[in-house]
């Protein structure tokens, strides 16, 4: 069976502790298991047998006595193993709570939104704070700094692969270290239930070699190329004189609202919709037809587009590279 | 009331003296006839049941919801239901069986049980009794009213602010369940002071509290955390519909307020309430154990002591629910430490329940197989419970079906099963007759293999990444076949209580054949007829040791000089449980459901219009003159009695 986000599939540092924690307890926690059943289990065959022979319950201090000196061992064992399990996880504790490496960490600000995610990379040059949306990408090797935020509900932020989670609470500012130690292309999901569509709220994470994420890094910082055929352009037009441009950015166009997620690169995203639709051209004629039927409950409205104009707005949008 | 001694004597007595004073009890004890009477009692065995079968009745609600929800996700993508239903639904399943099955099923069982067990003739405050039961109705009425009406609450059973709060979720939904709350929370704090007056001042003479039996420990160590952690609760429901309806902005980050603040209050309450609806669990668990065993529980005190200090580690944990909430290391591993270290209690518990089988003479009837069942199960929720108190670990778990999977170990484990034991072991009590074996074996195995088949998949989905709440998922991320062996197995658990149900309806339809003590009970409540008569005992007995019933003394001593013709009971001290005072108790009233009613027009109305408070306070200020009018001072119908020697 194939799973897509196993816990036990670890692909960084703070997960892959997480992961030998866990397995830690399971053995552990197997071992008392078996142990207590297998006392109950004899406990009754004895019983059985002596029930059998006709004996009576037997509860004279000798027998009392003997039986206190069994609980108390039992207690004793129980009381040992908790005290290491207490130091066992206490230790993992504060191994990932801080990043591990020299390496310069890399800022990223989460934003959870009503059911979408906002990113937004900080850097000490600010013509280099970079803005994206439901598409995360970091580099290899290098620890990244997560700081949560919300505007509306509480939601949590997640990468199965990566580390455990974290919660994004409005009024509080949540931080987080994380570090991928191989490339991969992971989907993550919002944890924390948030509405009507708590089960629509993911993001893709494409970790990758930092000079593939340089590469990325740049390509996202610029801004949208206007579109060059006549097809596109009416495109734009439908973009920027509908509702569209009430909620969305698009770089380098009047288009500026952060009410949605952020269009700029949109060609460039493997999935639409907060990661709950390949992103196909079908796909997104579909969702910007009526998103209603896709995410029952989302802020988008339906539009009612002609063909043509639906057409074009297509044809702009995935120009949007 | 007065501060005369009474006398002990010797029973049995005379047949014919016997019959008399039966006749002149039941006349002095029953409820008046008709729909009247039952409106109109303050029996705590007539009012225990009746919420019992209701408790129950919400439990099959809850339990089609579950079916519902597991349908919905037998399959990826499947279109059954929609998320605005499906969160109505979860939402609704949750509350309901924490606070309108759980909760109260156990209080009630305590509110029937613990009066026969401790060897008195109701409970302290019968009218407060009957008043507890009305406000849970009303309150449970209106969520499932809300639900039909399509106006459930659907903000998941803990409503985490601001997604509970007035601007996203707009509409009267979450209004419902904040009321419902505080509704359900006035009847556990009612029957909470109920049981610890009743235990505290109505024990039969001799039954110091080192003699009470365990059962009625929990019950009253449970009390003393509902009147500890319910106010929690209480308040924050308040504070919450008060930032819903009059615009304070308690939980609102914008204005100042704290949406962490709710997940505090809440997991304050929250983190014990599991413990208030298992410890009650671990006295039913020690009475069937010792019945069966034939022999007493193996360490009382070690028991009692592990279910005290279960009690107060609880309130020390709720941290543990908030992990993944910005908070300091330190603090992180203190809860840790106090979650591991409330295993220690639960496990002496159980190590102390297997040296009891291991050197008993243990039959394995049905209510036997339901103990052991949750030996098996309990112990696989607590395992995951520390599981989920690692910090690290938790980050991964929580959230995710690991979630439900490990809090249905843990409830249906640690609560149902005990709960249905003691439906087996206490339903010829109840109602005189006996439920069969093989039908309860039945049913016992179906419901063992239906939580396995259903709770195990979920630990997996969890790990596998499978975020709870969730209304659909898709085809993609593998988790389908678990799904649909979760679902399965919830079918199973579904045949699993049908099959009780039949059970049950056979043993009604049949003769009473159960007998005074079927079982060879250890306790108090077996020495009376079954169905128990509406007084309790004739005469209330003398304990001379902790097993009342298996004291090698013969006939049970038996205490007179109560009168037989008013409604009075034997007050004790509360240590020693020397006579202390006979104490007359109210007649069947109607003024607890008007003063019930009145609550409900308040909270109810209140969602709507906070006039409703004024107006409330009124009426429910009326109900209660009507409560403690004085009551006309009775002609005597009998000589005082004898002057003891």
């Amino acid at each position: 069976m194939t799973w897509t986000g196993s816990i036990f599939d670890t692909a960084g540092t703070q997960a892959e502790r997480i992961a030998r924690l866990a397995w830690f307890i399971i053995a552990v926690s197997t071992v008392v298991y078996v142990l207590v059943l297998a006392a109950t289990a004899l406990a009754t065959r004895r019983a059985r047998a002596r029930t059998a022979r006709g004996e009576l319950a037997d509860h004279d201090p000798a027998t009392e006595q003997r039986l206190g000196r069994h609980v108390l061992l039992a207690t004793a064992l129980s009381t040992i193993l908790l005290l290491v399990y207490v130091t066992v996880t206490a230790r993992t504790g504060r191994a990932i709570a801080w990043p591990t490496g020299a390496r310069e960490p890399l800022t990223i600000e989460v934003t959870g939104h009503q059911w979408w995610w906002e990113f937004r990379y900080r850097d000490s040059l600010p013509s280099n704070w970079l803005s994206t949306s439901n598409e995360l990408h970091i580099p290899v090797g290098r620890p990244v700094r997560v700081i949560l935020l919300s505007n509306d509900v509480i939601h949590s932020f997640w990468i199965p692969e990566l580390h455990g989670k974290q919660d994004a609470i409005p009024g509080h500012r949540n931080t987080m270290w994380l570090q991928a130690d191989r490339a991969g292309v992971w989907k993550a999901r919002c944890a924390e239930f948030c509405g009507y569509q708590h089960a629509k709220m993911a993001f893709d994470v494409v970790a990758e070699s930092p000079g593939r994420f340089n590469q990325w890094y740049v390509s996202q910082l610029a801004s949208a190329q206007p579109p060059t055929d006549t097809s596109a352009k009416h495109g734009e037009d439908v973009f920027m004189q509908r509702t569209c441009i009430m909620c969305h950015t698009i770089s380098g166009t009047q288009a500026g609202s952060r009410v949605g997620p952020e269009l700029s690169h949109i060609a460039t995203r493997p999935s639409i919709a907060a990661g709950s639709l390949p992103n196909t051209r079908d796909n997104l004629a579909r969702w910007i037809l009526d998103p209603q039927l896709i995410k029952p409950g989302v802020h988008m409205p339906p539009n009612k587009l002609s063909p043509g104009d639906m057409n074009a707005l297509l044809n702009y949008l995935e120009t949007l590279k | 009331m007065t501060a005369q001694p009474v006398r002990t004597e010797p029973a049995p007595r005379e047949q014919r003296e016997a019959e008399a004073v039966h006749d002149r009890l039941e006349r002095v004890w029953r409820n008046k006839p008709g729909l009247w009477g039952w409106i109109t009692s303050v029996n705590h065995k007539s009012i225990a049941l009746r919420s019992i079968i209701t408790a129950f009745a919400f439990f099959a609600l809850a339990g089609v919801e579950a079916a519902l929800i597991r349908v919905q996700l037998a399959r990826p993508e499947n279109s059954l239901i929609g998320p605005d239903k499906y969160n109505q639904l979860f939402t609704v399943h949750g509350s309901t069986m924490m606070f309108l099955f759980a909760v109260p099923v156990v209080q009630s069982v305590a509110l029937y049980l613990v009066p026969m067990m401790i060897g008195t003739r109701n409970v302290a405050f019968p009218r407060l009794n009957a008043f507890g039961y009305w406000t849970y109705l009303i309150g449970g009425v209106l969520l499932y009213v809300g639900l039909f009406t399509n106006t459930g609450p659907d903000q998941g059973w803990f409503s985490y602010p601001p997604l509970a709060g007035p601007e996203f979720s707009p509409g009267k939904r979450v209004d419902i369940w904040a009321q419902m709350i505080t509704f359900t929370e006035i009847a556990a704090i009612v029957a909470a002071i109920e049981i610890i007056a009743t235990v505290f001042k109505q024990r039969a003479p001799g039954m110091s509290l080192n003699r009470v039996p365990l059962f009625v420990w929990s019950m009253v160590i449970m009390s003393f955390m509902v009147l500890v952690a319910m106010p929690f609760i209480a308040t924050a429901s308040m504070m919450l519909a008060m930032d819903r309806l009059i615009a304070t902005q308690f939980f609102n980050p914008a204005e100042g307020g704290d949406a962490l603040l709710w997940q505090h209050l809440f997991w304050f309450f929250g983190h014990p309430e599991v413990y208030i609806i298992f410890i009650p669990a671990l006295g039913m668990v020690s009475s069937i154990v010792a019945t069966f065993s034939r022999r007493p529980v193996f360490g009382y005190t070690a028991i009692v002591l592990s279910m005290v200090s279960v009690a107060f580690l609880s309130f020390g944990l709720w941290v543990h629910h908030m992990f993944a909430t910005p908070l300091p290391q330190t603090g992180q591993s203190f809860f840790t430490a106090a979650s591991a270290m409330i295993a220690v209690p639960t496990g002496v518990q159980i190590f102390c329940w297997i040296a009891t089988i291991w050197s008993g003479r243990p039959r394995f009837t049905t209510p036997m197989l339901f103990v052991l069942g949750f030996i098996a199960l309990f112990l696989i929720g607590g395992l995951t419970g520390l599981m989920l108190a690692a910090v690290p670990l938790d980050l991964q778990l929580t959230d995710t079906f690991f979630l439900p999977g490990h809090i249905h170990y843990v409830l249906l484990g640690g609560m149902v099963f005990p709960l249905l034991g003691g439906v087996f072991y206490w339903f010829p009590k109840v109602t005189g007759r006996m439920l069969s074996e093989s039908l309860g074996k039945l049913s016992f195995w179906l419901l063992f293999i239906g939580v396995n088949v259903t709770f195990f998949p979920q630990l997996l989905l969890g790990m596998a990444g499978m975020p709870r709440r969730v209304y659909t998922y898709t085809a993609d991320t593998g988790w389908g076949p678990l799904n649909l062996t979760s679902t399965i197995g919830a079918a199973l658990l579904a045949l699993g209580l049908i099959v009780l149900v039949v059970n049950i309806a056979r043993a009604l339809a049949s003769e009473p054949n159960a007998g005074a003590d079927p079982w060879g009970g250890e306790t108090l409540e077996w020495a009376m007829a079954s169905p128990a008569p509406d007084y309790n005992f004739a005469y209330i007995p003398i304990v001379h040791g902790r097993s009342a019933l298996w004291a090698d003394t013969g006939a049970l001593e038996a205490v007179s000089g109560l009168r037989e013709d008013r409604r009075e009971v034997l007050q004790t001290t509360m240590l020693d449980a020397e006579p202390d005072a006979r104490h007359e108790h109210p007649d069947p009233t109607v003024t607890p459901l008007l003063a019930a009613i009145a609550v409900g027009i308040t909270l109810i109305w209140g969602i709507f219009d906070p006039i409703a408070f004024a107006v409330g306070g009124v009426l429910a200020f009326a109900a209660l003159i009507a409560w403690g009018w004085p009551r006309p001072e009775k002609p005597n119908t009998r000589e005082i009695m004898e002057v003891p020697q």
